[in-house]
């Protein structure tokens, strides 16, 4: 449904887009993540033909955005980053005016505004001008202008931010609903928010595509890692060479000293080793150890984030 | 044609929820009429020769305080972004925005109506005139639109859209004048009176409606109106 080729995209002397491909399947929602300044905005501005690329192709539903702009923007809702709206006009009043440009047929007009209104729950201020809204009902009406004329896709630039938790989780099963039938491209912070309504995630860094998979994939492109938490009781010089040379241990860390032999360390274990938790538990009786606490955990999207936005890849 | 029609009405409902036009219009009415009342009572001159002999100059700061937030603002609120990614044509944003700033303006043209009918009340007035007055003011004022509204492209500080357009106008009205044109070389001179407003303005306001004045009008319309078009095409360059 959207393919990005080689997209790069220059700003005078900055890059802020090198060389992305992807492609995004229709009924698929994608999610876009990506430290500030990596180049999501830039991406969806391009894809919804607000500027052109300065090398590579975009195509939305088989209309190339320079060739075809028109027949793109038709077929695609965007929310941009920030929710830009005019202060001066009533709600009711923007949502008619961006249906008369979208030419929805003047005898659906009112039944598409109903149904907007409260998919996003706006009755409450439809007689109010966007100026006076909160942040948060802005963002709806910015949600309901994208949604209006029932687009195939959605390009939506941190679509959450801004509301408040109810609305939140409503605007994500909003989009868990309308993901059966439409592609929907989402720029999140909110890395839950991924796991909750994306089938696919991209993580780009620095303008450059980083990483490209459903969650899972992502954790085991990120080595598939897991940590171990444990608290032992014991010298921890000793403990610390005894467990370092174990040899499905990647790295060992001192996390905090709660007493003088008290410690908590932090064990990175690599993939496929099985049953790490009871190997340390069997050293550690070996030992005489006192162990308090022992726990893993697999690599949350958190982690995997920060791990291929800090070292590149 | 349904989105300029869009377009159109959005903006010039816009007009009328602020403060601004309504202070606009007010202004523009007391000045205009207390020029034209100061002098008409003592000339006891059944015509109005004066009021739209001084009409450039009040449409000097007038035009330009009605064009310039037109797109400065759009680019300020980044509206522009959610405005230019609907399936919209350039142009036809372009004529939406001015058509809604030459109705403004023919609204506030409708409103000094009272003065030719204080004039008819008060004497005999020679109507041709009049309306050759008028259509010079209405012509003056789109061509004054059509600048003011390109040069709003240029920048999102409503501010500096205000003075440009008033620096740009300026020059417009004054290039065609004597004193100008005694102070450039020969050469010059044809080109000069050609550009400026003045002599096109003063043709209409006799009464005589000249096909070159209405070339002149047209193509400086459409020649700022294109430009206005490449302003907004320019994110894509
Ligand atoms: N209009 C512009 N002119 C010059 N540089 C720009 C412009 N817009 C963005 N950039 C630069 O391009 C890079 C990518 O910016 P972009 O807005 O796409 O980031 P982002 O991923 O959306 O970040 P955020 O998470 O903060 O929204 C940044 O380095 C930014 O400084
Ligand atoms: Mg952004």
């Amino acid at each position: 449904m959207i393919e990005v080729k080689n997209l790069t995209k220059h700003y005078g002397h900055t890059v802020a887009v090198k060389d992305v491909s992807f492609t995004v399947n229709q009924g698929e929602v994608l999610g876009f993540l990506g430290p500030n300044g990596a180049g999501k905005t830039t991406t969806m501005k391009i894809i919804t033909c607000f500027m052109p690329a300065t090398f590579g192709t975009v195509s939305v539903a088989g209309f190339d955005v320079a060739e075809n702009s028109l027949e793109v923007r038709k077929r695609i809702g965007y929310l941009p980053e920030n929710t830009p709206l005019y202060t001066d006009i009533m709600v009711e009043d923007y949502l008619k005016f961006i249906s008369e440009i979208r030419k929805i047929p003047k005898f659906q007009v009112a039944d598409r505004i109903k149904s907007i209104i409260d998919t996003c729950g706006l009755r409450s201020v439809l007689k109010k001008d966007i100026g006076e809204l909160s942040k948060g009902f802005k963002q709806r009406v910015g949600l309901a202008q994208a949604m209006i004329h029932d687009p195939d896709i959605l390009v939506l630039d941190e679509p959450t931010s801004g509301l408040d938790p109810k609305q939140i989780i409503e605007i994500r099963q909003l989009i868990k609903n309308l993901a059966k039938k439409k592609t929907i491209i989402l720029s999140t912070h909110i890395l839950p928010e991924v796991s909750a309504t994306c089938d696919r995630v991209i993580i780009i860094n620095d303008g450059v595509l980083a990483a490209s998979g459903t969650t899972e994939e992502l954790q085991e492109k990120a080595e598939g890692d897991s940590i171990v938490y444990t608290t032992i009781t014991a010298d921890s010089k000793k403990v610390e060479d005894s467990l370092k040379s174990l040899d499905f241990v990647r790295s060992f860390n001192l996390v905090s000293k709660l007493t003088s032999t008290k410690n908590r360390y932090k064990i990175t274990v690599k993939k496929d080793q099985q049953d790490v938790e009871e190997l340390i538990f069997k050293i550690a009786v070996d030992k005489g150890w006192v162990l308090s606490e022992l726990y893993s955990e697999s690599l949350s999207l958190e982690d995997i984030f920060i791990k291929l936005t800090t070292t590149g890849q | 044609m349904s989105v300029i029609f869009a377009i159109l009405k959005r903006e010039f409902k816009s007009y009328f929820v602020s403060p601004v036009p309504y202070v606009l219009i007010t202004i523009f009415l007391i000045v205009s009429n207390w020029l034209f009342f100061n002098t008409y009572f003592m000339a006891k001159e059944a015509s109005m020769r004066v009021y739209i002999g001084q009409m450039p100059w009040i449409f000097l700061f007038f035009i330009p305080a009605v064009t310039m937030r037109v797109w400065s603002e759009e680019k300020k609120l980044g509206t522009m972004e959610l405005l230019v990614t609907l399936p919209v044509k350039d142009f036809e944003l372009v004529i939406g925005k001015f058509l809604a700033c030459f109705f403004f303006l023919a609204v506030c043209l409708a409103l000094t109506l009272t003065v030719p009918f204080t004039i008819a009340y008060t004497g005999a007035p020679d109507w041709g005139p009049i309306i050759g007055g008028y259509l010079g003011v209405l012509f003056m004022g789109t061509a004054l639109i059509a600048l003011g509204l390109f040069i709003s492209s240029l920048t999102e500080n409503q501010i500096v859209a205000f003075i440009l357009s008033l620096l740009v106008a300026f020059v417009f009205l004054i290039i065609g004048e004597n004193l100008v044109l005694y102070a450039i070389p020969d050469f010059f001179v044809p080109i000069f009176e050609y550009l400026g407003f003045g002599s096109h303005f003063m043709s209409i306001t006799r009464g005589v409606i000249d096909s070159r004045d209405l070339v002149y009008y047209a193509s400086f319309i459409l020649f700022f109106l294109f430009l206005n078009v490449k302003s907004v095409e320019s994110r894509k360059w």
